[in-house]
Protein backbone atom coordinates (compact mmCIF):
# COMPACT_ATOMS: atom_id res chain seq x y z
CA UNK A 1 0.00 0.00 0.00
CA UNK A 2 1.23 3.49 -0.75
CA UNK A 3 -0.23 6.90 -1.42
CA UNK A 4 -0.55 8.42 -4.89
CA UNK A 5 2.11 11.06 -4.23
CA UNK A 6 4.67 8.40 -3.26
CA UNK A 7 3.72 6.31 -6.27
CA UNK A 8 4.12 9.17 -8.74
CA UNK A 9 7.45 10.27 -7.23
CA UNK A 10 8.85 6.75 -7.09
CA UNK A 11 7.97 5.94 -10.70
CA UNK A 12 8.69 9.48 -11.95
CA UNK A 13 5.29 10.11 -13.46
CA UNK A 14 4.11 13.38 -14.97
CA UNK A 15 1.52 14.91 -12.64
CA UNK A 16 -1.55 16.39 -14.37
CA UNK A 17 -3.70 16.53 -11.24
CA UNK A 18 -3.03 15.57 -7.65
CA UNK A 19 -6.05 16.73 -5.66
CA UNK A 20 -5.46 14.30 -2.77
CA UNK A 21 -1.75 13.36 -2.54
CA UNK A 22 -2.24 11.02 0.42
CA UNK A 23 -5.04 8.90 -1.09
CA UNK A 24 -4.03 5.27 -0.61
CA UNK A 25 -3.83 2.81 -3.49
CA UNK A 26 -3.77 -0.92 -2.85
CA UNK A 27 -4.30 -2.52 -6.24
CA UNK A 28 -4.17 -1.88 -9.97
CA UNK A 29 -6.26 -2.50 -13.05
CA UNK A 30 -5.19 -2.26 -16.68
CA UNK A 31 -7.80 -1.74 -19.38
CA UNK A 32 -8.94 0.63 -22.11
CA UNK A 33 -12.51 -0.59 -22.04
CA UNK A 34 -14.46 1.50 -19.58
CA UNK A 35 -17.21 -1.08 -19.03
CA UNK A 36 -14.56 -3.63 -18.24
CA UNK A 37 -13.05 -1.26 -15.68
CA UNK A 38 -16.53 -0.58 -14.30
CA UNK A 39 -17.34 -4.24 -13.89
CA UNK A 40 -14.03 -5.60 -12.67
CA UNK A 41 -11.65 -3.05 -11.16
CA UNK A 42 -11.24 -3.14 -7.38
CA UNK A 43 -11.81 -0.11 -5.18
CA UNK A 44 -8.72 1.96 -4.26
CA UNK A 45 -7.03 0.84 -7.48
CA UNK A 46 -4.79 2.74 -9.80
CA UNK A 47 -6.14 2.52 -13.35
CA UNK A 48 -3.61 2.00 -16.14
CA UNK A 49 -5.06 3.10 -19.47
CA UNK A 50 -4.72 5.19 -22.62
CA UNK A 51 -8.26 6.66 -22.44
CA UNK A 52 -7.34 10.32 -21.98
CA UNK A 53 -10.80 11.90 -21.75
CA UNK A 54 -13.14 12.90 -18.97
CA UNK A 55 -15.42 9.86 -19.15
CA UNK A 56 -12.54 7.89 -17.65
CA UNK A 57 -12.68 10.19 -14.60
CA UNK A 58 -16.43 9.59 -14.29
CA UNK A 59 -15.86 5.83 -14.23
CA UNK A 60 -12.99 6.12 -11.75
CA UNK A 61 -14.95 8.32 -9.40
CA UNK A 62 -18.02 6.09 -9.49
CA UNK A 63 -16.18 2.93 -8.48
CA UNK A 64 -13.61 4.48 -6.16
CA UNK A 65 -10.45 4.40 -8.29
CA UNK A 66 -7.93 6.77 -6.71
CA UNK A 67 -5.44 7.34 -9.52
CA UNK A 68 -5.23 7.08 -13.31
CA UNK A 69 -1.95 6.60 -15.17
CA UNK A 70 -2.13 7.59 -18.85
CA UNK A 71 0.35 5.50 -20.82
CA UNK A 72 2.26 5.92 -24.08
CA UNK A 73 2.67 9.65 -23.48
CA UNK A 74 -1.03 10.36 -24.02
CA UNK A 75 -2.00 13.86 -22.94
CA UNK A 76 -5.29 14.38 -21.08
CA UNK A 77 -7.86 16.72 -22.59
CA UNK A 78 -8.15 19.95 -20.55
CA UNK A 79 -11.64 19.04 -19.33
CA UNK A 80 -10.25 15.73 -18.09
CA UNK A 81 -7.81 17.56 -15.82
CA UNK A 82 -10.62 19.77 -14.49
CA UNK A 83 -12.79 16.70 -13.85
CA UNK A 84 -9.92 14.94 -12.06
CA UNK A 85 -9.58 17.87 -9.65
CA UNK A 86 -13.34 18.00 -9.08
CA UNK A 87 -13.74 14.30 -8.50
CA UNK A 88 -10.53 13.96 -6.48
CA UNK A 89 -8.83 11.44 -8.73
CA UNK A 90 -5.06 11.69 -9.24
CA UNK A 91 -4.15 11.99 -12.92
CA UNK A 92 -0.64 10.90 -13.88
CA UNK A 93 1.20 10.25 -17.13
CA UNK A 94 4.08 8.19 -18.45
CA UNK A 95 5.75 7.50 -21.78
CA UNK A 96 5.82 3.78 -20.98
CA UNK A 97 3.24 1.35 -22.32
CA UNK A 98 0.53 -0.39 -20.28
CA UNK A 99 2.52 -3.62 -19.89
CA UNK A 100 5.59 -1.94 -18.42
CA UNK A 101 3.51 0.41 -16.32
CA UNK A 102 1.43 -2.44 -14.85
CA UNK A 103 4.51 -4.42 -13.96
CA UNK A 104 6.27 -1.46 -12.34
CA UNK A 105 3.21 -0.42 -10.34
CA UNK A 106 2.63 -3.97 -9.16
CA UNK A 107 6.26 -4.10 -7.99
CA UNK A 108 5.93 -0.72 -6.24
CA UNK A 109 2.77 -1.86 -4.45
CA UNK A 110 4.46 -5.12 -3.51
CA UNK A 111 1.87 -7.30 -5.25
CA UNK A 112 3.97 -8.77 -8.03
CA UNK B 1 -34.30 41.36 -42.11
CA UNK B 2 -34.67 37.69 -41.45
CA UNK B 3 -34.96 36.79 -37.83
CA UNK B 4 -35.52 33.66 -35.84
CA UNK B 5 -38.14 34.35 -33.15
CA UNK B 6 -36.00 32.94 -30.36
CA UNK B 7 -33.88 35.20 -28.24
CA UNK B 8 -30.61 34.12 -26.80
CA UNK B 9 -31.01 35.40 -23.22
CA UNK B 10 -34.45 34.76 -21.72
CA UNK B 11 -36.06 31.97 -23.71
CA UNK B 12 -37.17 28.86 -21.78
CA UNK B 13 -34.21 26.92 -20.36
CA UNK B 14 -34.78 23.96 -22.67
CA UNK B 15 -34.42 26.26 -25.68
CA UNK B 16 -31.40 28.06 -24.26
CA UNK B 17 -29.71 24.74 -23.58
CA UNK B 18 -30.44 23.72 -27.16
CA UNK B 19 -29.05 26.78 -28.87
CA UNK B 20 -25.91 26.71 -26.76
CA UNK B 21 -25.40 22.96 -27.09
CA UNK B 22 -25.94 22.82 -30.86
CA UNK B 23 -22.97 24.04 -32.84
CA UNK B 24 -23.03 25.83 -36.17
CA UNK B 25 -21.56 22.70 -37.75
CA UNK B 26 -24.63 20.72 -36.59
CA UNK B 27 -27.01 22.91 -38.56
CA UNK B 28 -25.03 24.12 -41.58
CA UNK B 29 -25.31 22.83 -45.14
CA UNK B 30 -22.14 20.98 -46.06
CA UNK B 31 -22.78 20.31 -49.72
CA UNK B 32 -21.38 23.50 -51.11
CA UNK B 33 -21.73 24.94 -54.60
CA UNK B 34 -18.77 27.26 -55.11
CA UNK B 35 -16.86 28.74 -58.05
CA UNK B 36 -13.12 29.41 -58.58
CA UNK B 37 -11.55 32.75 -59.49
CA UNK B 38 -11.92 33.64 -63.17
CA UNK B 39 -15.53 32.42 -63.39
CA UNK B 40 -17.75 34.96 -65.17
CA UNK B 41 -20.74 36.56 -63.49
CA UNK B 42 -22.80 35.02 -66.30
CA UNK B 43 -21.66 31.51 -65.36
CA UNK B 44 -22.66 32.20 -61.75
CA UNK B 45 -26.07 33.43 -62.91
CA UNK B 46 -26.62 30.11 -64.75
CA UNK B 47 -25.39 28.14 -61.75
CA UNK B 48 -27.87 29.94 -59.49
CA UNK B 49 -30.77 29.12 -61.77
CA UNK B 50 -29.67 25.53 -62.22
CA UNK B 51 -29.22 24.81 -58.49
CA UNK B 52 -31.97 27.18 -57.24
CA UNK B 53 -29.59 29.04 -54.94
CA UNK B 54 -29.22 32.75 -54.25
CA UNK B 55 -25.58 33.07 -53.21
CA UNK B 56 -22.40 31.45 -54.50
CA UNK B 57 -19.07 31.56 -52.63
CA UNK B 58 -15.87 32.21 -54.57
CA UNK B 59 -13.18 29.87 -53.33
CA UNK B 60 -9.50 29.33 -54.00
CA UNK B 61 -7.71 26.43 -52.32
CA UNK B 62 -10.57 26.07 -49.76
CA UNK B 63 -10.16 29.74 -48.78
CA UNK B 64 -13.23 31.92 -49.06
CA UNK B 65 -12.52 35.05 -51.11
CA UNK B 66 -16.01 36.46 -51.59
CA UNK B 67 -19.65 35.76 -52.32
CA UNK B 68 -21.69 36.53 -55.41
CA UNK B 69 -25.26 37.23 -54.37
CA UNK B 70 -28.40 37.51 -56.48
CA UNK B 71 -28.13 41.25 -55.92
CA UNK B 72 -24.60 41.32 -57.41
CA UNK B 73 -25.94 39.52 -60.49
CA UNK B 74 -28.80 42.00 -60.94
CA UNK B 75 -26.32 44.87 -60.69
CA UNK B 76 -24.09 43.18 -63.27
CA UNK B 77 -27.03 42.85 -65.66
CA UNK B 78 -28.10 46.46 -65.07
CA UNK B 79 -24.65 47.90 -65.62
CA UNK B 80 -23.55 45.55 -68.38
CA UNK B 81 -20.64 43.73 -66.83
CA UNK B 82 -22.23 40.29 -66.63
CA UNK B 83 -19.42 38.74 -68.72
CA UNK B 84 -16.63 39.93 -66.43
CA UNK B 85 -14.95 37.65 -63.87
CA UNK B 86 -16.36 37.35 -60.36
CA UNK B 87 -13.31 38.75 -58.56
CA UNK B 88 -14.16 42.22 -59.89
CA UNK B 89 -17.72 42.30 -58.58
CA UNK B 90 -18.20 39.82 -55.76
CA UNK B 91 -18.97 40.98 -52.22
CA UNK B 92 -15.68 40.88 -50.36
CA UNK B 93 -16.63 42.35 -47.02
CA UNK B 94 -17.92 39.18 -45.48
CA UNK B 95 -19.20 38.28 -42.08
CA UNK B 96 -18.45 34.67 -41.31
CA UNK B 97 -19.23 32.14 -38.59
CA UNK B 98 -16.95 29.46 -37.21
CA UNK B 99 -18.15 25.87 -37.21
CA UNK B 100 -17.52 25.45 -33.47
CA UNK B 101 -19.62 28.44 -32.43
CA UNK B 102 -22.90 27.70 -30.69
CA UNK B 103 -26.06 28.19 -32.75
CA UNK B 104 -27.00 31.06 -30.41
CA UNK B 105 -24.22 33.03 -32.12
CA UNK B 106 -25.66 32.38 -35.54
CA UNK B 107 -29.10 33.46 -34.35
CA UNK B 108 -27.79 36.76 -33.01
CA UNK B 109 -25.86 37.32 -36.26
CA UNK B 110 -29.04 36.90 -38.27
CA UNK B 111 -30.70 39.41 -35.95
CA UNK B 112 -27.87 41.89 -36.26
CA UNK B 113 -27.01 41.73 -39.97
CA UNK B 114 -29.36 41.65 -42.93
CA UNK B 115 -27.67 38.78 -44.73
CA UNK B 116 -29.64 35.70 -45.69
CA UNK B 117 -26.76 33.34 -45.22
CA UNK B 118 -23.39 33.17 -43.53
CA UNK B 119 -20.38 31.25 -44.77
CA UNK B 120 -18.93 28.91 -42.15
CA UNK B 121 -15.17 28.50 -41.71
CA UNK B 122 -13.30 25.83 -39.80
CA UNK B 123 -10.62 26.64 -37.23
CA UNK B 124 -7.97 26.58 -39.96
CA UNK B 125 -10.03 29.09 -41.97
CA UNK B 126 -11.20 26.71 -44.69
CA UNK B 127 -14.74 27.14 -46.02
CA UNK B 128 -16.73 24.15 -44.72
CA UNK B 129 -20.38 25.14 -45.09
CA UNK B 130 -23.12 27.72 -45.34
CA UNK B 131 -25.86 28.41 -42.87
CA UNK B 132 -29.28 29.96 -43.54
CA UNK B 133 -32.14 30.78 -41.16
CA UNK B 134 -33.97 27.87 -42.71
CA UNK B 135 -31.18 25.47 -41.70
CA UNK B 136 -31.44 26.70 -38.13
CA UNK B 137 -35.21 26.61 -37.82
CA UNK B 138 -35.42 23.13 -39.34
CA UNK B 139 -32.93 21.70 -36.90
CA UNK B 140 -34.42 23.56 -33.93
CA UNK B 141 -37.91 22.28 -34.74
CA UNK B 142 -36.55 18.76 -34.91
CA UNK B 143 -34.82 19.11 -31.54
CA UNK B 144 -37.79 20.83 -29.89
CA UNK B 145 -40.05 18.00 -31.03
CA UNK B 146 -37.70 15.62 -29.35
CA UNK B 147 -37.65 17.65 -26.12
CA UNK B 148 -41.43 17.83 -26.02
CA UNK B 149 -41.60 14.07 -26.40
CA UNK B 150 -39.27 13.73 -23.42
CA UNK B 151 -41.33 16.18 -21.37
CA UNK B 152 -44.52 14.28 -22.11
CA UNK B 153 -42.92 11.08 -20.99
CA UNK B 154 -41.64 12.66 -17.82
CA UNK B 155 -45.09 14.03 -16.95
CA UNK B 156 -46.60 10.59 -17.35
CA UNK B 157 -44.08 9.05 -15.01
CA UNK B 158 -44.64 11.69 -12.33
CA UNK B 159 -48.38 11.13 -12.45
CA UNK B 160 -48.04 7.40 -11.97
CA UNK B 161 -45.79 7.70 -8.94
CA UNK B 162 -47.40 10.74 -7.32
CA UNK B 163 -49.27 8.83 -4.68
CA UNK B 164 -46.29 6.86 -3.45
CA UNK B 165 -44.46 9.69 -1.66
CA UNK B 166 -41.19 8.23 -2.80
CA UNK B 167 -38.10 10.16 -3.63
CA UNK B 168 -37.55 10.22 -7.38
CA UNK B 169 -34.75 11.62 -9.49
CA UNK B 170 -35.09 11.88 -13.24
CA UNK B 171 -32.45 12.82 -15.81
CA UNK B 172 -32.79 13.53 -19.53
CA UNK B 173 -29.93 11.95 -21.47
CA UNK B 174 -29.02 13.16 -24.96
CA UNK B 175 -27.70 11.11 -27.83
CA UNK B 176 -23.90 11.24 -28.18
CA UNK B 177 -23.60 13.72 -25.31
CA UNK B 178 -20.30 12.42 -23.96
CA UNK B 179 -19.70 15.82 -22.36
CA UNK B 180 -22.33 15.31 -19.68
CA UNK B 181 -22.26 11.54 -19.57
CA UNK B 182 -21.96 10.29 -16.02
CA UNK B 183 -24.00 13.09 -14.49
CA UNK B 184 -27.05 10.93 -13.65
CA UNK B 185 -24.97 8.17 -12.08
CA UNK B 186 -22.95 10.67 -10.05
CA UNK B 187 -26.19 12.12 -8.67
CA UNK B 188 -27.52 8.66 -7.82
CA UNK B 189 -24.28 7.88 -6.02
CA UNK B 190 -24.42 11.16 -4.06
CA UNK B 191 -27.99 10.55 -3.03
CA UNK B 192 -27.25 7.05 -1.73
CA UNK B 193 -24.16 8.26 0.10
CA UNK B 194 -26.30 10.78 1.99
CA UNK B 195 -28.64 7.97 3.05
CA UNK B 196 -25.74 5.98 4.54
CA UNK B 197 -26.20 3.03 2.25
CA UNK B 198 -23.29 0.53 2.37
CA UNK B 199 -20.45 1.39 -0.03
CA UNK B 200 -20.73 -1.93 -1.84
CA UNK B 201 -24.40 -1.32 -2.56
CA UNK B 202 -23.66 2.23 -3.71
CA UNK B 203 -21.05 0.84 -6.07
CA UNK B 204 -23.58 -1.57 -7.57
CA UNK B 205 -26.11 1.24 -8.09
CA UNK B 206 -23.40 3.46 -9.59
CA UNK B 207 -22.36 0.74 -12.04
CA UNK B 208 -25.96 0.03 -13.10
CA UNK B 209 -26.86 3.69 -13.59
CA UNK B 210 -23.62 4.53 -15.39
CA UNK B 211 -23.89 1.66 -17.84
CA UNK B 212 -27.54 2.44 -18.54
CA UNK B 213 -26.71 6.10 -18.99
CA UNK B 214 -23.87 5.31 -21.40
CA UNK B 215 -26.13 2.97 -23.35
CA UNK B 216 -28.52 5.86 -23.96
CA UNK B 217 -25.65 8.17 -24.96
CA UNK B 218 -23.99 5.63 -27.25
CA UNK B 219 -26.84 3.65 -28.79
CA UNK B 220 -30.17 5.45 -28.54
CA UNK B 221 -31.83 8.56 -29.93
CA UNK B 222 -31.89 9.94 -26.41
CA UNK B 223 -33.85 9.05 -23.31
CA UNK B 224 -34.15 9.26 -19.59
CA UNK B 225 -32.78 7.69 -16.43
CA UNK B 226 -35.08 7.57 -13.43
CA UNK B 227 -34.04 6.53 -9.94
CA UNK B 228 -36.79 5.74 -7.43
CA UNK B 229 -35.66 5.41 -3.85
CA UNK B 230 -37.56 3.21 -1.45
CA UNK B 231 -36.74 2.26 2.13
CA UNK B 232 -35.17 -1.03 1.07
CA UNK B 233 -34.08 -0.56 -2.51
CA UNK B 234 -33.40 1.76 -5.40
CA UNK B 235 -35.06 1.08 -8.75
CA UNK B 236 -33.16 2.46 -11.72
CA UNK B 237 -35.14 2.70 -14.94
CA UNK B 238 -33.69 3.58 -18.30
CA UNK B 239 -36.06 4.49 -21.11
CA UNK B 240 -35.10 5.66 -24.57
CA UNK B 241 -36.95 6.61 -27.73
CA UNK B 242 -35.45 4.03 -30.04
CA UNK B 243 -34.16 2.59 -32.28
CA UNK B 244 -34.51 -0.55 -30.13
CA UNK B 245 -32.40 -3.68 -29.73
CA UNK B 246 -33.02 -6.18 -32.54
CA UNK B 247 -31.77 -9.20 -30.57
CA UNK B 248 -31.86 -8.87 -26.78
CA UNK B 249 -30.24 -12.27 -26.17
CA UNK B 250 -27.26 -11.16 -28.23
CA UNK B 251 -27.12 -7.80 -26.43
CA UNK B 252 -26.97 -9.63 -23.11
CA UNK B 253 -23.96 -11.67 -24.23
CA UNK B 254 -20.65 -10.43 -22.88
CA UNK B 255 -18.51 -9.01 -25.64
CA UNK B 256 -21.29 -8.50 -28.17
CA UNK B 257 -21.48 -4.88 -29.31
CA UNK B 258 -22.91 -2.87 -32.18
CA UNK B 259 -20.87 0.26 -31.42
CA UNK B 260 -18.93 1.88 -34.26
CA UNK B 261 -15.19 2.53 -34.44
CA UNK B 262 -15.45 6.05 -33.13
CA UNK B 263 -17.36 4.97 -30.02
CA UNK B 264 -14.91 2.11 -29.42
CA UNK B 265 -11.96 4.45 -29.67
CA UNK B 266 -13.37 6.23 -26.62
CA UNK B 267 -13.33 2.97 -24.68
CA UNK B 268 -17.05 2.30 -24.95
CA UNK B 269 -18.80 -0.44 -26.86
CA UNK B 270 -16.96 -3.29 -25.13
CA UNK B 271 -20.16 -5.31 -25.09
CA UNK B 272 -20.22 -5.46 -21.31
CA UNK B 273 -22.74 -2.75 -20.51
CA UNK B 274 -25.93 -4.75 -20.15
CA UNK B 275 -24.17 -7.83 -18.71
CA UNK B 276 -22.60 -5.54 -16.09
CA UNK B 277 -26.00 -4.08 -15.21
CA UNK B 278 -27.53 -7.52 -14.84
CA UNK B 279 -24.69 -8.82 -12.71
CA UNK B 280 -25.01 -6.00 -10.16
CA UNK B 281 -28.83 -6.02 -10.07
CA UNK B 282 -31.03 -7.99 -7.71
CA UNK B 283 -33.86 -7.77 -10.24
CA UNK B 284 -33.33 -7.01 -13.88
CA UNK B 285 -35.68 -6.71 -16.82
CA UNK B 286 -35.38 -5.47 -20.37
CA UNK B 287 -37.96 -4.86 -23.08
CA UNK B 288 -37.26 -3.41 -26.48
CA UNK B 289 -39.04 -2.43 -29.66
CA UNK B 290 -38.10 -0.03 -32.46
CA UNK B 291 -39.88 2.76 -30.56
CA UNK B 292 -37.68 2.32 -27.52
CA UNK B 293 -35.93 0.17 -24.95
CA UNK B 294 -36.75 0.02 -21.24
CA UNK B 295 -34.40 -1.50 -18.71
CA UNK B 296 -35.31 -1.78 -15.03
CA UNK B 297 -32.63 -2.58 -12.49
CA UNK B 298 -33.49 -3.04 -8.81
CA UNK B 299 -30.76 -2.85 -6.23
CA UNK B 300 -31.73 -3.83 -2.70
CA UNK B 301 -29.98 -2.39 0.32
CA UNK B 302 -28.46 -5.39 2.04
CA UNK B 303 -28.45 -5.53 5.86
CA UNK B 304 -25.01 -7.01 5.84
CA UNK B 305 -22.16 -5.28 4.06
CA UNK B 306 -19.97 -8.35 4.29
CA UNK B 307 -22.31 -10.44 2.17
CA UNK B 308 -21.06 -9.53 -1.30
CA UNK B 309 -23.33 -10.18 -4.18
CA UNK B 310 -22.10 -12.99 -6.42
CA UNK B 311 -21.18 -11.35 -9.68
CA UNK B 312 -22.06 -14.15 -12.03
CA UNK B 313 -24.82 -16.40 -10.80
CA UNK B 314 -25.86 -18.75 -13.62
CA UNK B 315 -29.33 -19.18 -12.13
CA UNK B 316 -29.92 -15.47 -12.78
CA UNK B 317 -29.87 -16.14 -16.51
CA UNK B 318 -33.41 -17.52 -16.45
CA UNK B 319 -34.79 -14.61 -14.52
CA UNK B 320 -34.26 -12.16 -17.34
CA UNK B 321 -37.69 -10.81 -17.94
CA UNK B 322 -37.68 -10.78 -21.70
CA UNK B 323 -41.01 -9.44 -22.93
CA UNK B 324 -40.29 -8.85 -26.56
Amino acid sequence: MMNVKELSTKLEYTVFALPDPVAQVTDGYTSDLLSDVMGNAAEDSVLITIQAHRNTIAVASLIGIKAIVLCNGRMPSPDMVVAAEQETVALLGTAENQFTTSHRIAAALGIS
Amino acid sequence: MQTIPINTYNSPTVILELIYRLKVKDVMTRSLVSVPLGTTMRAVQHLMREKSITGVPVVSDRRLLGIVSMDDIIQALDFGYINEPVELHMTKNLIVLEDDMPVSFAISYFDRYRYHRFPVLSKDKALVGMVTTRDISTRLLWEINHEVENLERMNQSTKVTDGLSRDIQSFAILKHDFENAGFASTEVKKKLKQSNVFPRTIRRAAIASYELEMNIVVHSNGGRITAEYGPHEVVITSEDSGPGIPDIDKAMEEGFSTANEWIRSLGFGAGMGLPNVRSVSDDFSITSSPSGTTVVSTIRFSDNEMKPKTTKDPTKENETNDER
